[in-house]
C-alpha cells in the first residue's frame, strides 16, 4: 500500500448541518440562560434596594402596603416552617415508600404497578387540587374528628393550620422523594446485597447497614428537589393553612401562618397603590428568592457532608 | 445469633440425621426450574469433606445456579422453583425449617466480581463478625487478623486497615472478599469464578489461596478456566446444558474422560 506521504486526515468542506445542529443546540441553552438572567436580574435590579435589616426582621403591625411601616419576618419564618415540617414528613414516608418498591414487592404483582402508577399521577395532579384535597381530608376529616375526640369545643385542628399546609405539601411533593429515592436504590451494585446476604445478614440487616447508607446522597437529591419544588408553591397552601395577615409568628402546629409566596400575590392583587407597593413587592420576591436558595444551599452542603464521609468510607 | 434449627452441618457432629462416612454433601435428583423453563436437570452428585470440587462446563450450562443452591442464593430470584433433595451434613437444606441465615453462615461464598463494601477494610471483615454476634473490640481485631492472614492479605494491608477497601486492586479485594468469608468460619465456601477477572499474578495468588484453604474448607469452586480446575481441584463435575455429564477425580476428567462430550469440551474443542 502506498498512501502518499503528504497524505493528512484534513477536509476542506464544510459541514453545513453538523454546524447547523450545533449552533441549534447552543442558541437554545442561550436561551435559557438568557431568560433566567432576565428574571433574576430583573428582581435583584428592583429588588436589592428594597431589602434592609428592618425589612427582614420587622412583623408589620400597621398597613404592610406602606413602605415605612412592612417587613416580612412573619413570612419568612412560615414558609420555613411550612418547608422544614413538610420535609420531616415526606422524607420517611417517601424513602419507605421506595424501599419497599424496590426492595420487597414483585415487580410484576399488579399491586406494585397500581402503587407506581398512583406515585406518577400524583405527580401530575395540580397543585391546587391537592390544596382542595388538603381541605377535604386534612382539615374537614382528620382535624375535624381530632377536635370530636379531643373534646375541643372550639376548632383547634379543625381549621387551616401549619400543619395541614404542611402535610398537604408534603402529600405534594412524595412523588420526588419517592422517585429520587428508587433510583438511588436501584444505582446500588447487586452484588453489594448478594454479599452481605451470602455473609448471612438478613435482608433488614442488609437494607439498614448496606442499601441505605450508600443510597444517603440520593435521598437527599429528593429531598432537596422537594424543598424546591414546595417552597414557591401558594395552591396547595391556600385553603390549608395561609394567612392574609397575623400579628404574631406561629407558635404551635395548630397556628395558621404568613407566606412569602402568598404575600407576593396579595401585594400585587390588593393593594390599594400599586407604584408604592412595588418596591416591597420586588423585595418581597427577592427575599423568597433567597430563602430557597439558602434552604437549598444547606441541604447541599449536608449531602455533600454525607458524600465525603462515604467516600472516606468509615 | 438465635437459636439454630439447624445441626452442626459437618458429619461427624452430634447430628442424628448423618451417618460417619457418608459424603458431606449429597445432591439427589436436583432439578430447578426459573418459571418454565429446566435449568438443572436431575443432578445428582456426592461431594466429600475438605476437598476442592470444580464445577466446569460451557456458559449457561447450570453450574454457577447449583452452586448457588448450596447457600440457597436463588431463593432471591423470582420464580425459581426446586425438585430432588440437597443434603450438607445429612441435613436437608431446602426444606421450609431450615434457617437460610444460619445456612449461610456455614456456606460461605465468593463472587466473580470482587465485592467489597465501600467501608474501610477493617470494616468489610468486621461485617459478618458483628452480625453474628461478635461485638467485643479485642476479639474484632483477633478474627480480622487472623482471617486476613488467612486470606494471605494481611501483610498487604496492616497499617492501612481503615482505609477504604475499594484503594485496593481487584486481586487484593478478591482476598478481602475472602477474608471476609472465612471470618464468620464457615464449612463450606462457594467459589462462583472467583479469578475470572484477575490478571495471572493475582489468579496465581487466589488459586495457591485455595490450595491453602483446603486444610480446614469445603471448597467448591465454578471456573471457566480448564488449567485452572486442573491445578487445584482434586474433583471435577462437567456439565452441560443444565446436566451432569460426568464426574469424578480431576485427573481422570482430564486425561482420561469416560464421556465423549467431556473429552471435546477440556481438550477445547467445543464450548
Amino acid at each position: 500500500m502506498n498512501a502518499p506521504a503528504t497524505k493528512n486526515f484534513r477536509t476542506d468542506k464544510f459541514d453545513f448541518w453538523s454546524f447547523f445542529f450545533s449552533g441549534l443546540t447552543g442558541l437554545a441553552t442561550l436561551f435559557i440562560i438568557g431568560i433566567l438572567a432576565v428574571i433574576l436580574g430583573n428582581i435583584v435590579w428592583n429588588g436589592w434596594t428594597g431589602i434592609s435589616w428592618h425589612f427582614v426582621s420587622t412583623i408589620p403591625t400597621k398597613d404592610f402596603f406602606d413602605v415605612k411601616t412592612t417587613g416580612v419576618l412573619p413570612m419568612i419564618v412560615g414558609t420555613a416552617f411550612r418547608v422544614i415540617v413538610m420535609t420531616i414528613f415526606v422524607i420517611p414516608v417517601g424513602v419507605i415508600t421506595a424501599i419497599y418498591l424496590t426492595e420487597y414487592a414483585s415487580n410484576t404483582s399488579i399491586i406494585t404497578r397500581i402503587i407506581r402508577a398512583a406515585v406518577n399521577n400524583l405527580a401530575g395532579v395540580p397543585s391546587i387540587v391537592f390544596g382542595l384535597f388538603g381541605l377535604g381530608f386534612f382539615i374537614n376529616f382528620v382535624g375535624k374528628n381530632m377536635d370530636a375526640v379531643l373534646h375541643n369545643t372550639s376548632a383547634v385542628w379543625g381549621q387551616p393550620a401549619l400543619i395541614w399546609a404542611s402535610l398537604t405539601l408534603a402529600v405534594m411533593t412524595l412523588p420526588v422523594v419517592i422517585v429520587a429515592t428508587e433510583e438511588s436504590l436501584k444505582a446500588i451494585p447487586p452484588g453489594l446485597r448478594e454479599a452481605s446476604l451470602a455473609l448471612g445478614a438478613t435482608k433488614l440487616e442488609t437494607i439498614l447497614k448496606i442499601v441505605l447508607p450508600q443510597a444517603l446522597p440520593g435521598i437527599m437529591t429528593g429531598g432537596i428537589l422537594a424543598v424546591s419544588r414546595a417552597a414557591g408553591e401558594v395552591a396547595p397552601i391556600l385553603f390549608t393553612g395561609v394567612a392574609y395577615y397575623m400579628a404574631s409568628l406561629p407558635s404551635h402546629l395548630s397556628d395558621q401562618f404568613m407566606d412569602l409566596g402568598y404575600h407576593v400575590f396579595v401585594l400585587s392583587t390588593q393593594s390599594p397603590n400599586i407604584e408604592q407597593t412595588r418596591p416591597i413587592l420586588y423585595a418581597t420576591v427577592l427575599v423568597l428568592l433567597m430563602l430557597t436558595f439558602a434552604l437549598n444551599i444547606v441541604a447541599i452542603l449536608i449531602r455533600a457532608r454525607v458524600r465525603k464521609k462515604l467516600r472516606a468510607m468509615h | 445469633m438465635t437459636d439454630t434449627l439447624m445441626p452442626k452441618l459437618s458429619v461427624n457432629a452430634n447430628d442424628p440425621g448423618a451417618v460417619a462416612g457418608s459424603p458431606f454433601i449429597e445432591i439427589e435428583n436436583l432439578s430447578l426450574y426459573y418459571g418454565a423453563s429446566k435449568a438443572l436437570k436431575n443432578i445428582s452428585l456426592n461431594l466429600d469433606e475438605k476437598v476442592v470440587t470444580a464445577f466446569i462446563g460451557p456458559s449457561g450450562c447450570g453450574k454457577s445456579t447449583l452452586l448457588r443452591c448450596l447457600n440457597r442464593m436463588n431463593d432471591l430470584i423470582d420464580g425459581v422453583r426446586i425438585e430432588g433433595s440437597m443434603k450438607i451434613g445429612g441435613y436437608n437444606i431446602n426444606a421450609k425449617d431450615v434457617d437460610v441465615i444460619e445456612l449461610r453462615k456455614r456456606v460461605g461464598m465468593v463472587f466473580q466480581k470482587s465485592n467489597p463494601f465501600p467501608k474501610s477494610i477493617y470494616e468489610n471483615v468486621a461485617y459478618g463478625l458483628r452480625l453474628h454476634g461478635v461485638k467485643a473490640k479485642s476479639d474484632l481485631d483477633a478474627r480480622i487478623e487472623q482471617s486476613l492472614q488467612g486470606a494471605a492479605l494481611w501483610d498487604e494491608v496492616k497499617d492501612r486497615l481503615h482505609t477504604s477497601a475499594l484503594g485496593l486492586s481487584g486481586g487484593q479485594q478478591q482476598r478481602l472478599c475472602i477474608a471476609r468469608a472465612i471470618a464468620i468460619r464457615p464449612e463450606i465456601i462457594l467459589m462462583d469464578e472467583p479469578a475470572s477477572a484477575l490478571d495471572p499474578i493475582a489468579t496465581a495468588r487466589i488459586e495457591d489461596l485455595i490450595l491453602e484453604l483446603k486444610k480446614e474448607f469445603t471448597i467448591v469452586i465454578v471456573t471457566h478456566n480448564m488449567q485452572q480446575a486442573a491445578r487445584i481441584s482434586d474433583r471435577t463435575a462437567f456439565f452441560y446444558i443444565g446436566e451432569l455429564v460426568e464426574f469424578g477425580p480431576t485427573v481422570k476428567i482430564f486425561t482420561n474422560p469416560a464421556q465423549k462430550r467431556t473429552e471435546d469440551y477440556v481438550s477445547g474443542r467445543f464450548g
